[in-house]
């Protein structure tokens, strides 16, 4: 039987197979369904290019938090990933990246001492190997089961961008629904070129709670990509069809000061 | 207001007499009363210890962008002869002044003022102390149209290589990134009854708890207070505050801040600016608990080989 998926934004019925082709966009309106890691990773990389480093870091229980160990297992069954986000080296248009993508899926995306080593650990193996680096961002921001060791991960990460930054190696933001919060305010605003895909939610403080300070709504399209565009937050707004080729024309142009090309030997 | 909300303040304002006349020899306070006296209205702020602390100070205005933020201070300052940079969150010490410093929420130029006076003590070999007392960055309109993301991001990713000492004080409340844009350095001390967190008890109770009046259990789950903080070895050191709490006597605290400030310019300002930072850098990267490998400590130094500053 056909699976049909209802378009929260133009609410027609889509064919699953339809939707699958255009890359989980909406091909009547265009809006931009979340994809979790493995799809963003298999629409982006070089077929089979992918592989995936520090997989192995798990998550503990440093302020020992009643039910977050429950938590992080439920989370781990339901999302079949080990933490929020996924780190490893790929070829994308030949053109070699080493690739962070974080999944919404597994708790919103926060960011505990395990997303921050794992954002940290990719930046450094870029720094090392020479080689750009790309996070594609998804997050509601720090992991707050984790105290404030989730808090410091925004000062590692951004610590780390700093180091990255005067290796020379070019680090490329993908903004993608939603990222907020600690995330925000950390590397996802440090990259030497920000994309956004269209319509992402992009801010520091939820819009509910800048409504509940300010006691009304907030207009239409308040935090979207399209309005940090305007605002001078976002370099480009890039829809996902087009965005591998993107990825691709930013690592061509961003060779290094010793002339490297980032081309992978055939 | 809500009902549970009335009622949370009503029995906090109780709470802070008892612990006004309570006896003066308690040791560790739970989490709930460090939240209260955090908070408290007169609790001595930025401006206070500046004025104790410092021979003399001058406080300098605007981002060179877009305006002035009040709810953050910078200026210079000297203690026995030493210039020194200072940055802080102004909470103001009553209802008027709340009003005026927005309770010390600070909007996004508020964080590029601090960042250009951080560059410019950089320039001119100043140390940095910073002075941290805020519920958090302003979550309005304006601050999300200038970018406090994007201020708050560069200033964590500015304070981590600047090339002077800085030393960071949590005075009262420390509240989440907007405590953060400011708190990058070489050394953190709390005042005993400070807290620091990722969010406010309040936030955490309801996201977490689904309910915002278990605040006080909300405090005393998230390990907020000096004490608990020392103890992950995230602070360096706790600074006294007589029993009652700083407001009863600033002059103890401010004295204790001071000697702190000394003893620790005096070392930190001998040693190389390569070596400072890159310690600094080994502190941030060494912050998270987890399972699996841990040698990041080889990759660090190869990293830094790769760096002009560093190497």
């Amino acid at each position: 039987m056909q699976v049909l998926h209802d378009c929260p934004s133009c609410h027609r019925h889509i064919a699953d197979d339809v939707l699958q082709k255009y890359l989980l966009v909406c091909p009547e309106c265009g809006f931009h369904h979340r994809i979790n890691a493995s799809q963003r990773i298999e629409q982006l990389c070089d077929s089979g290019s992918f592989k995936e480093f520090s997989g192995e870091l798990c998550s503990k229980n440093p302020i020992e938090l009643d039910g977050y160990t429950e938590k992080l297992l439920q989370n781990q069954q339901k999302s079949a990933m080990n933490e929020a986000v996924v780190t490893g080296t790929c070829t994308i248009e030949k053109h070699q990246a080493v690739l962070a993508v974080m999944s919404f899926d597994f708790m919103g995306g926060s960011m505990g001492s395990v997303v921050g080593e794992k954002i940290t650990q990719a930046m450094f193996q870029g720094a090392l190997n020479n080689i750009p680096v790309i996070i594609c961002t998804a997050s509601g921001g720090a992991r707050m089961q984790e105290g404030i060791f989730s808090l410091m991960q925004m000062a590692k990460t951004a610590s780390a961008a700093a180091l990255l930054e005067q290796t020379k190696v070019p680090l490329f933001i993908v903004l993608t629904h939603p990222t907020t919060g600690g995330v925000t305010a950390s590397f996802a605003m440090l990259g030497d070129v920000i994309l956004a895909e269209p319509g992402a939610l992009i801010g520091f403080a939820g819009p509910r709670v800048i409504e509940g300070t300010i006691g009304q709504k907030l207009p239409e399209g308040f935090q979207r990509a399209e309005f940090q565009l305007a605002k001078g937050f976002v370099d480009i707004i890039v829809p996902r069809d087009k965005l591998r080729n993107q990825l691709s024309f930013l690592i061509r142009t961003h060779k290094s000061n010793l002339g490297e090309t980032y081309e992978q030997d055939a | 207001m809500s009902k549970t909300h009335k009622e949370l303040l009503k029995t906090s304002v109780s709470r802070l007499e008892e612990i006004a006349s309570s006896d003066p020899r308690i040791k560790e306070r739970s989490s709930w009363d460090c939240v209260l006296l955090s908070r408290q209205q007169g609790r001595p702020g930025t401006t206070t210890y500046i004025n104790m602390i410092c021979d003399e100070f001058t406080e300098l205005h605007g981002d060179r962008a877009f305006g002035d933020d009040p709810a953050m201070i910078g200026g210079i300052g000297t203690i026995a002869g030493r210039a020194i940079t200072f940055i802080g969150n102004r909470k103001g010490m009553n209802l008027r002044e709340n009003i005026a410093y927005n309770y010390g929420m600070s909007n996004p130029e508020g964080y590029r003022k601090a960042l250009r006076l951080a560059k410019q003590a950089e320039k001119f070999g100043r140390p940095i102390v910073c002075f941290i007392d805020t519920p958090g960055a302003f979550p309005g309109i304006g601050a999300e149209e200038r970018g406090i993301g994007e201020a708050i991001a560069r200033n964590l990713k500015e304070f981590s290589t600047l090339k002077v000492p800085i030393l960071s004080f949590i005075i009262g409340e420390g509240g989440s990134g907007g405590a953060l844009g400011i708190g990058v350095g070489d050394k953190l001390y709390m005042l005993e009854n400070a807290v620091y967190s990722v969010i406010t008890p309040e936030g955490f109770a309801s996201i977490l708890l689904r309910d915002p009046s278990r605040a006080q259990e909300a405090a005393e789950a998230m390990k907020m207070t000096a004490h608990d903080l020392k103890r992950f070895t995230i602070i360096h050191d706790i600074i006294p505050e007589v029993p009652e709490g700083a407001h009863h006597n600033p002059q103890f605290t401010a004295k204790a801040i001071k000697e702190t400030i000394i003893r620790d310019l005096d070392t930190l300002c001998a040693k190389p600016p390569a070596n400072l930072v890159r310690y600094r850098i080994r502190k941030i990267r060494g912050i998270g608990e987890f399972e699996g490998s841990a040698t990041w400590w080889t990759t660090l130094l190869e990293v830094f080989k790769l760096t002009e500053d560093l190497k």
